[in-house]
């Protein structure tokens, strides 16, 4: 900076000349010819609107009468655009504190791996791209098919990793068979078993393709003493349909897995599960009961969670808001970072702090202010987004999913309510007054250097 | 660093006296770190990825399967897609008023805002500073504050659903943004510079595009790219401001989006013709975008 500012210390300021002074003494009407274009753009395209959405705000839905504040009682009456604020508040609280706290921990833990421009490249990357773009790729992320969309492929990989899942969803009893349906998808035997029996549970239904890879072909049931045996085994031969009903054939496979509950007045007394060639051996505490296939044998397979189902959907737009946005607060922070002053974290180590208490009482504290601009523009950001949620929520869902912005499109743009739309303008217009109070007070120190 | 400077010669010393155990455990921790990051890396560009592919499959196989069958069938890949995409007019002609819609609201914000740029910074005229924050304080106004009113505004002067209403409307909320950060930056031109320019006889004019301009490029780079990427990947201005004449790709391609499930030859595809510039910018000139981006964290 010219040698002058400098003398012009900050205490003295106000009697100090000002240092930018025009070194060709500009006649006013240069200046104002440099201003022009730009004051009349803003004139006519930011200011003047805002007067406008004001005073429109104030009128009805035609424009030619007064309405008072029937438009902004409505902000708090509608449905929709009570939905809207309500998702509005989830986003601002939600969205812009994970995205800040993700990109402090990708900030902090970056500068410890030699590939962290890479990572960050990575991370930044979806800053460049349409929130349209982004929604596409989200949209076809959420798509509720595990088939096709990857989080509930990945969703429904570690659910079934957890809790079992049925191999035979469409198997079912056949033509005259010894089972009959027992309620609740569950199959049960017609008669009772004695000690000593082979029986025989024919089950018909499930697609070649997918037999259990398991499966054996299946073995008819051999007495073992005062034991019950069993095969349950899907009795169809595939092509020629022959062999014979209920009767265990040569290429016919068993059920590898299938679980047999013995039931006596109503209680479980004793359970087996079939082998691979669809074999299964109870004891004789089974003697006089049913033989009952529970109904998990046939539950139809888990297919993941509705991401853009009404609950899920705000919570599944944010993720993908996230997704855009954590980038931008790393890359704030990580220049915040490397402004540090580093002998504050040696020394902290050196004192004997472990890597969790310097980041918690040194990082964290001298960061404050980075934290704080990426929180706020974030907040800024947030209350204005549209995109994402009008791509992404499909139409069955969309009014779950409303925010003030999109509510502001419905309502000025395809639902003919220009006054509740403008007090909707002007309601986000208030929201970010305290921000814009922030900035001027901030830089009018600076200016008046 | 300060701390080994003023210290003992023997400062280096900080790390190797460590006993084994925190030693190992930063082992371990690094480790741990490593894992981490890779996965974050992972979760960040499965989604990207997963559409690339898909918009190289064909329409029978995205109906079949997911994305990640080509791993396994890499015979699946074909640009077939791209190829009945780039000779639908609908789409080509909506990612030239993309062009159209970009280039000038790019180039009118920073010729403009460096105008009043540098008016704000070095020509003196009464309110100066307050003019200056009054500029700043626009900043933060939402777009959508000004829809409702500048549809009417533009209908009244007949260029609704005109590139140049578009163009206009973007160039009007680009410039609180540019004016901030290129005054922020002629002021911290040296004086001295201007003032030799100044003894050697040039005007106002002169010297704000022989010495102050050249001066810029670094700020008008950040702001340029920053516009060019804001406005190219705008849908919500474009899609009332325009009509089916003028749309740029985004609002094309959302047209697309309500029959999601059996477009996605479409709609991947078409994502990814719309991504490739942003993408091109971002990755040759990351360093500016960063800049403009710190710069207008406020916005």
């Amino acid at each position: 900076m010219a040698s002058d500012t400098a003398a012009g210390a900050p205490k003295s300021a106000p009697a100090a000349p000002k240092s930018r002074r025009s070194v060709t003494g500009t006649r006013r009407t240069v200046a104002a010819l440099f201003l022009l274009p730009a004051l009349l753009l803003l004139g006519a395209l930011v200011v003047y609107p805002i007067g406008y959405s004001v005073i429109r705000s104030f009128y009805d839905q035609s424009g030619d009468g007064f309405a008072g504040v029937d438009n902004y009682r409505a902000l708090f009456t509608d449905d929709g655009i009570r939905t809207a604020l309500r998702n509005n508040v989830v986003w601002v609280v939600f969205a812009p504190t994970v995205a800040t706290a993700l990109g402090l921990i990708f900030a902090v833990l970056t500068e410890r791996v030699r590939w962290g421009t890479a990572f960050k490249l990575v991370v930044f990357m979806p800053m460049a791209i349409s929130m349209l773009a982004a929604g596409i790729i989200f949209r076809l992320v959420y798509d509720q098919d595990p088939d096709k969309g990857v989080a509930n492929a990945v969703w429904v990989g570690v659910h079934d990793t957890f809790a079992q899942s049925s191999a035979f969803p469409k198997a079912h009893p056949g033509r005259e068979s010894p089972l009959e349906p027992a309620g609740g998808g569950a199959f049960i035997t017609r008669g009772t078993v004695s000690a000593g029996d082979t029986v025989t549970l024919p089950l018909v239904g499930v697609a070649p393709d997918v037999m259990p890879d398991d499966a054996e072909p299946a073995a008819a049931p051999k007495p073992e003493g005062d034991r019950i045996t069993g095969t349950a085994w899907q009795d169809f031969t595939r092509g020629k349909g022959v062999g014979t009903l209920n009767e265990v054939d040569a290429s016919e496979l068993g059920y590898p897995g299938m679980r047999i509950e013995a039931v006596k007045d109503g209680a479980v007394v004793e359970t087996a599960t079939a082998g691979g060639d669809g074999t299964f051996s109870l004891s004789s505490k089974a003697d006089g009961a049913h033989l009952r296939l529970p109904a998990s044998n046939f539950a139809a397979p888990y297919n993941g969670l509705d991401w853009l189902g009404p609950s899920l959907v705000t919570p599944a737009v944010i993720g993908s808001y996230i997704w855009m946005w954590a980038g931008f607060a790393m890359v704030l922070i990580a220049a915040g970072l490397a402004g540090m002053p580093r002998e504050l974290l040696e020394a902290a180590r050196v004192d004997g702090a472990n890597e969790w208490q310097v980041f918690r009482r040194v990082t964290v504290p001298l960061l404050a202010p980075v934290l704080a601009v990426v929180t706020v523009t974030l907040m800024i950001n947030v209350l204005k987004v549209f995109d994402l949620v009008f791509i992404i929520a499909p139409g069955s869902s969309q009014d779950d999913a409303n925010v003030l912005a999109l509510e502001l499109y419905r309502k000025g743009f395809s639902e003919d309510q220009p006054g509740i739309a403008s007090a909707i303008a002007v309601l986000l217009l208030l929201l970010v007054i305290p921000v814009m109070w922030f900035n001027v007070r901030r830089l009018r120190r600076e200016v008046r250097r | 660093m300060s701390l080994t400077k003023a210290g003992a010669p023997a400062a280096p010393a900080v790390r190797t006296g460590q006993p084994l155990g925190s030693r190992l455990s930063q082992w371990v921790s690094g480790g741990l770190v490593r894992v981490f990051l890779i996965v974050v890396g992972l979760f960040w560009l499965v989604p990207t990825v997963g559409l690339l592919l898909a918009s190289l499959r064909s329409p029978r196989d995205v109906a079949a399967d997911g994305w990640w069958t080509v791993f396994t069938e890499p015979s699946q890949l074909t640009v077939g897609a791209y190829e009945t995409l780039l000779k639908n007019d609908d789409i080509t002609g909506s990612l030239l008023n993309t062009v159209y819609i970009t280039v000038p609201a790019t180039v009118l914000v920073v010729v403009i805002g460096s105008l009043a740029g540098y008016a704000f910074a070095w020509m003196e005229f009464p309110g100066r500073d307050w003019w200056f924050l009054a500029v700043v304080g626009l900043l933060v106004v939402p777009v959508q504050v000004a829809l409702i009113p500048i549809a009417e505004l533009f209908g009244n002067l007949g260029i609704f659903g005109s590139l140049t209403g578009v163009v206009l409307f973007h160039v009007g909320f680009g410039l609180p943004f540019a004016v901030f950060l290129l005054r922020n930056f002629f002021a911290e031109i040296p004086r001295e510079l201007l003032e030799a320019a100044r003894l050697d006889g040039a005007g106002e004019l002169r010297l704000f595009v022989r010495v102050v301009m050249p001066l810029a490029g670094p700020a008008i780079a950040a702001l340029g790219i920053f516009q060019f990427l804001w406005v190219w990947n705008d849908m919500l201005v474009a899609l009332i401001f325009t009509d089916s004449g003028s749309q740029p790709i985004t609002v094309a391609l959302q047209t697309q989006v309500r029959q999601f499930g059996n477009n996605i030859d479409v709609l991947a595809p078409g994502a990814f013709i719309s991504m490739v510039v942003p993408l091109v910018v971002f990755f040759a000139f990351q360093r500016q975008f960063v800049s403009g981006v710190m710069a207008g964290a406020v916005k």
